[in-house]
């Protein structure tokens, strides 16, 4: 489903990581792991189409990838229901994925409630709820426990098995045990020689 | 798109949105002109073009840094990027949002304002018509120095050194219109002009706009 062949990703002009190929097959996880500051990160945008890649060429079918940075994208001003019933029309889908989410996420004592009430860990919930409402087969998600506790974190578990059973897949940069049936990628064999400066002219990106 | 207008529409009106913030401005800045000049009426009425024209232009910048950053510095801007929205329609619905709460409201306030400043009386139609056709150039032009600055703290004083000397056709255009048709004389020459400045704006500037938030974002 999506498969990654030989790709090298810069951050800042140098690159991070090389020769980094994999392939995610639907109904399957792969826990993305490595050291602070390896490139997790700049990997995961460039799958998520943010930023190009060096070389190498990651392959998924169109429109199937959801992203989820540390960053919940979440309006602080806009009650839960409001900021994923937005996300769910950018997707295009209906709101009653909507709920489904709100269920899942298990926000139903705050879907009235404006984000900026709402713990750290309440946010989280909400940030990985929009997952849900993008309908996207692919989720790519960027250490999505960060502030969420034990119980929290098991929902979300129970929520990613069933996206995968669901036929879905994911990618899950992360150091925390999840407790999912996957496969880990440790990233440090791929970790680019030092001195290695990318091309800044990435014109095929434009 | 209309999903996004909507939401940009209610996060400007809800508390700490910004909303009224550049009209405010603008009433404070035309009000204290005659302050300032002195009870001329004549001298007033000559002035009064490039007062309302200035300052509706200044009151588009106060609020031109907000358009990205607050969704920048909450990954929201990320997400949509990869969403299925194309970025020059992100950029082109943010900026009709920009304008619909901060040009729009600056439209409809300048007859009042132009009242105090004595401005003759034959200019009001010509000073609402050119005020409706230019300030959409404003907020498309000032989307594009958004764009470019996404990335930066502070970039609010960056945003009015590149974007103010691209205001500066649209405000001789507009200006001149409504000081054309306070002396009788025929105002639709400048005011064609001041129509296909912003027409090419709102063509070109999405694009561009789009093109500079691709590299913000990459470079993040």
């Amino acid at each position: 489903m999506l498969e990654l062949n030989d790709v090298a990703v810069a951050r800042g002009g140098i690159t991070v990581l090389e020769g980094v190929s994999f392939h995610l097959a639907a109904g399957n996880a792969l826990i993305l792991r490595g050291e602070n500051g390896i490139g997790k990160t700049t990997l995961l945008r460039a799958i998520a189409g943010l930023q190009p890649t060096v070389n190498g060429t990651i392959q998924a079918p169109e429109e199937s990838i959801a992203f989820a940075s540390h960053a919940d994208g979440i309006k602080a001003q806009l009650t839960v229901r409001e900021n994923l019933e937005f996300w769910a029309e950018v997707y295009g889908n209906a709101s009653s994925d909507v709920d489904a989410a709100i269920q899942a996420m298990n926000l139903m004592e705050l879907t009235d409630r404006p984000a900026a009430q709402m713990s750290a860990g309440q946010k989280r919930r909400l940030g990985l709820g929009r997952l849900l409402v993008t309908a996207r087969l692919i989720w790519v998600l960027d250490e999505p426990t960060v502030s969420l506790d034990r119980a929290s974190v098991a929902l979300f578990s129970d929520v990613v098995r069933a996206h995968l059973a669901g036929g879905g897949a994911a990618l899950i940069a992360t150091h925390i045990d999840l407790g999912i049936e996957a496969e880990t990628l440790d990233l440090t064999p791929f970790k680019a020689k030092a001195d290695v400066t990318a091309d800044t002219f990435d014109g095929d990106y434009w | 798109m209309k999903a996004l207008l909507l939401r940009d529409l209610r996060l400007a009106i809800r508390a700490g949105g910004g909303f009224g913030l550049g009209l405010a401005f603008f009433l404070i800045l035309a009000t204290l002109i005659p302050f300032g000049v002195g009870p001329q009426p004549d001298v007033l009425a000559s002035i009064a073009p490039g007062v309302l024209w200035v300052g509706a232009l200044l009151s588009c910048l106060l609020s031109l840094e907000r358009i990205f950053a607050l969704d920048f510095e909450d990954g929201a801007l990320d997400l949509m990027a990869s969403s299925p929205l194309p970025l020059e329609g992100i950029v082109a619905v943010k900026s009709l949002a920009h304008w619909l709460t901060t040009g729009l409201p600056l439209v409809v306030a300048a007859p009042l304002l132009g009242l105090m400043l004595n401005l003759p009386s034959q200019s009001y139609g010509w000073l609402l018509m050119s005020l409706l056709i230019g300030t959409p150039a404003l907020s498309v032009i000032g989307a594009f120095g958004a764009a470019i600055t996404v990335g930066l703290k502070r970039g609010g004083l960056l945003i009015s050194l590149l974007v103010l000397p691209l205001y500066v056709p649209t405000l001789i255009f507009g200006a001149d219109v409504v000081r054309r048709a306070g002396q009788g004389l025929d105002a639709s020459v400048p005011a064609f002009m001041l129509a296909g400045l912003t027409l090419g704006a709102v063509a070109i500037m999405p694009f561009a706009s789009a093109a500079a938030l691709r590299a913000g974002l990459k470079g993040s």
